[in-house]
């Protein structure tokens, strides 16, 4: 299905092919002409959503030919195209009506973004909603498992909140699926089509995080070769998730606080504001009063935030769920690892249901994984899970905590065939603080 | 049978970065359930450099890799840390020949060094897999997804590039 129709008018034909090919992968429809003759002939013949002039062409100029293919098509939003020497002329092409203008050579993310802004313009609105809604069904929500009265509960929250838009608060131990819920929330929302964008506050620095959240400009600070746009801004239209809101400093915490109120921003090293359309949802497993009480975090930030809660009971009080889960993630592992699926016995079951889970749903995920990894048999046996037969082993060859990491992320390394993601899942670390001890420890596949 | 050459493609005299090229095949393959060689003659670019840009022009090199002697239903990716453009555009990730034999993809505007960040390695190999599984998506016929987080969705910043996963989403992965 294409996108829409885009005619192309210029004079050199390099331009010509290397848009209209551009435009074709980029799944529009369009048509070429060398000129306002052609061009006049041609809209005669189809009929176009878009058109963009070259404004300096032999003949009859850029402008010219804008005055009249608004005589002819009132609602064909046209767009110039100049080199840097025209902007001036562009600038007189926009008082007299022109959609924008935009400069050679273009950077492909900002043609994508006129040419989108201005079809929106002109297409009935109702027609992309209907589109919208067919995308929907391509697109289902990622399956949040619990039956226990504390996850319907969760699941009734998440119905009555994802329509609005108001923002959410979740709170839970670590591990207990509040990324899953803020997924669950975004999926249910009318935004559902728009990027759901997360961010873990806690594992950037201070000045990272600002950059991060909020963008910078080329140049910015040294080494800043290109502008780069920060999460609220990529989110356009969709939900921004952040995770572990209770990590952010005073400082950061004021200019979220300014966001979430103006629903603004400013690129680090910019000084134009940019207006954002977005969600906000956030998660923590601290407490947020105590830390406002203690000094650490801004009051009037929290009574932002805490408007609608959404608290996760940890697994060891809901172990009805761990059942449901333990056939979710054996499903789950089955595709990705590519393998027929696996069932555990009865026993395994019940020890299952027994264990405390300190780490939650993330745990029991792991100790599943790490299960089908090391027991290949059909029905997976109570010793698969270390927390019964093994405990860790202390490594054999040192003592000093450094060398105890060492081995064991050599260990799980080798277990998971040094599938990187795996490893980092295993261990309960992020991938670049995998990758960084590896470095350190300068650990190598066999 | 259908597979994948991994082709390096630098600058006059340096030398590349194969061990990048190692972990991308070992990381692609899964993806597509296709072989996947890493070739040990790489291209030089100098050809394709357009002084006037500063930049080399991507297309000339995706022509030159589908000019490579192949194996019937075999596909070349190659991959240069070189900036690469098209005329009309300042800068293009990578290009393919819809249902053709080649495809390109440059991981230049991918580290995070060139954003002025510090460098992470594991978020390049990352945004080089997707990269890598579009274009040859597009080489094995996938056209663009509207599926956000589809590896086929159209993507020309690596904050979008970031967003979406490696993999097919179930449409594009039947097609
Ligand atoms: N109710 C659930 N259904 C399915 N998977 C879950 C559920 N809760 C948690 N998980 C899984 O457990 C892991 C941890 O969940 P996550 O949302 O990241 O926890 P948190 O954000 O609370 O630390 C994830 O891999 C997630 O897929
Ligand atoms: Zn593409
Ligand atoms: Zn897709």
């Amino acid at each position: 299905m294409t996108k829409g129709r885009i005619l192309i008018v210029d004079d050199d034909p390099v331009v010509r092919d290397s848009l209209s090919q551009w435009f074709q992968s980029e799944d529009y429809e369009t048509g070429a002409c060398d000129g306002a003759a052609s061009a006049l002939a041609e809209l005669a013949r189809h009929s176009y959503e878009v058109a963009l002039l070259d404004i300096k062409m032999p003949g009859v100029d850029g402008i010219e030919l804008q005055h009249r293919l608004r005589e002819l098509e009132p609602d064909m939003p046209v767009i110039i195209m100049t080199g840097y020497a025209t902007v001036e002329t562009a600038v007189r092409a926009l008082k007299n009506g022109a959609y924008d203008y935009i400069t050679k050579p273009f950077d492909p993310d900002e043609l994508v973004h006129l040419v989108e802004r201005a079809l929106a313009q002109r297409a009935a609105v109702q027609e992309v909603d209907r589109l919208r809604e067919s995308l929907t069904q391509m697109n289902p929500a990622r399956d949040l498992i619990g039956a226990s009265p504390a996850m319907r509960r969760v699941n009734e929250l998440v119905q009555t909140v994802a329509p609005t838009d108001a923002t959410v608060l979740i709170t839970g131990e670590s591990g207990t699926g509040k990324e899953v819920v803020a997924r669950a929330v975004h999926a249910a929302s009318p935004r559902r089509l728009h990027p759901l964008v997360a961010i873990h506050c806690g594992a950037l620095t201070d000045s990272l995080l600002e950059s991060e959240l909020f963008g910078h400009e080329k140049g910015a600070f040294t080494g800043a070769h290109a502008r780069k746009k920060g999460k609220f801004e990529v989110a356009d239209g969709g939900t921004v998730f952040l995770d572990e809101i209770a990590d952010i400093s005073l400082h950061t915490q004021t200019d979220l606080l300014r966001v979430l109120q103006e629903k603004e921003i400013t690129r680090v090293g910019g000084t134009q504001t940019l207006k954002v359309d977005f969600r906000a949802i956030v998660a923590t497993n601290k407490r947020l009063e105590k830390l406002v009480e203690e000094g650490t975090f801004r009051p009037d930030l929290y009574y932002r935030l805490n408007v609608f809660t959404i608290d996760i009971p940890p697994l060891r009080s809901r172990r009805e769920d761990i059942p449901l889960l333990i056939e979710h993630f054996l499903d789950r592992f089955a595709v990705s690892m590519n393998r027929p699926r696996q069932k555990v016995l009865p026993a395994t079951v019940e020890m299952l249901i027994e264990y405390a889970w300190p780490g939650n749903v993330r745990e029991l995920e792991n100790a599943i994984e790490r299960a089908l990894l090391i027991c290949r048999e059909r029905e997976l046996p109570p010793e698969a899970f270390p927390f019964q037969a093994h405990p860790i082993t202390p490594a054999a060859e040192g003592r000093s905590l450094d060398e105890i990491e060492k081995h064991h992320i050599a260990a799980i390394l080798s277990e998971s065939q040094w599938n990187l993601s795996r490893a980092a899942r295993i261990l309960d670390i992020d991938r670049t603080t995998l990758y960084n001890k590896i470095r350190r420890y300068s650990l190598q596949e066999e | 049978m259908e597979s994948v050459t991994l082709v390096a493609v630098t600058a006059a005299n340096t030398a590349p970065d194969m061990a990048l090229l190692d972990r991308l095949a070992s990381r692609l393959a899964p993806v597509f359930h296709l072989s996947i060689t890493v070739s040990n003659s790489p291209i030089d670019a100098a050809f394709a450099y357009t002084p006037e840009r500063c930049q080399y022009y991507s297309t000339r090199l995706v022509a030159a890799l589908a000019a490579l002697p192949t194996r019937p239903g075999e596909h070349i990716l190659g991959i240069t840390p070189l900036d690469l453009f098209v005329p009309i555009l300042t800068f293009v990730f990578g290009e393919a020949q819809l249902r053709g034999p080649a495809a390109i993809v440059s991981y230049h505007r991918l580290t995070e060094e060139f954003y002025g960040l510090p460098a992470d390695a594991a978020l390049l190999d990352q945004r080089l897999l997707k990269e890598a599984v579009h274009e040859l998506g597009h080489t094995l016929g996938l056209r663009h997804c509207d599926d956000w987080s589809c590896a086929m969705a159209s993507t020309h910043t690596v904050e979008l590039l970031d967003l979406k996963g490696a993999e097919l989403c179930p449409h594009c992965r039947r097609e």
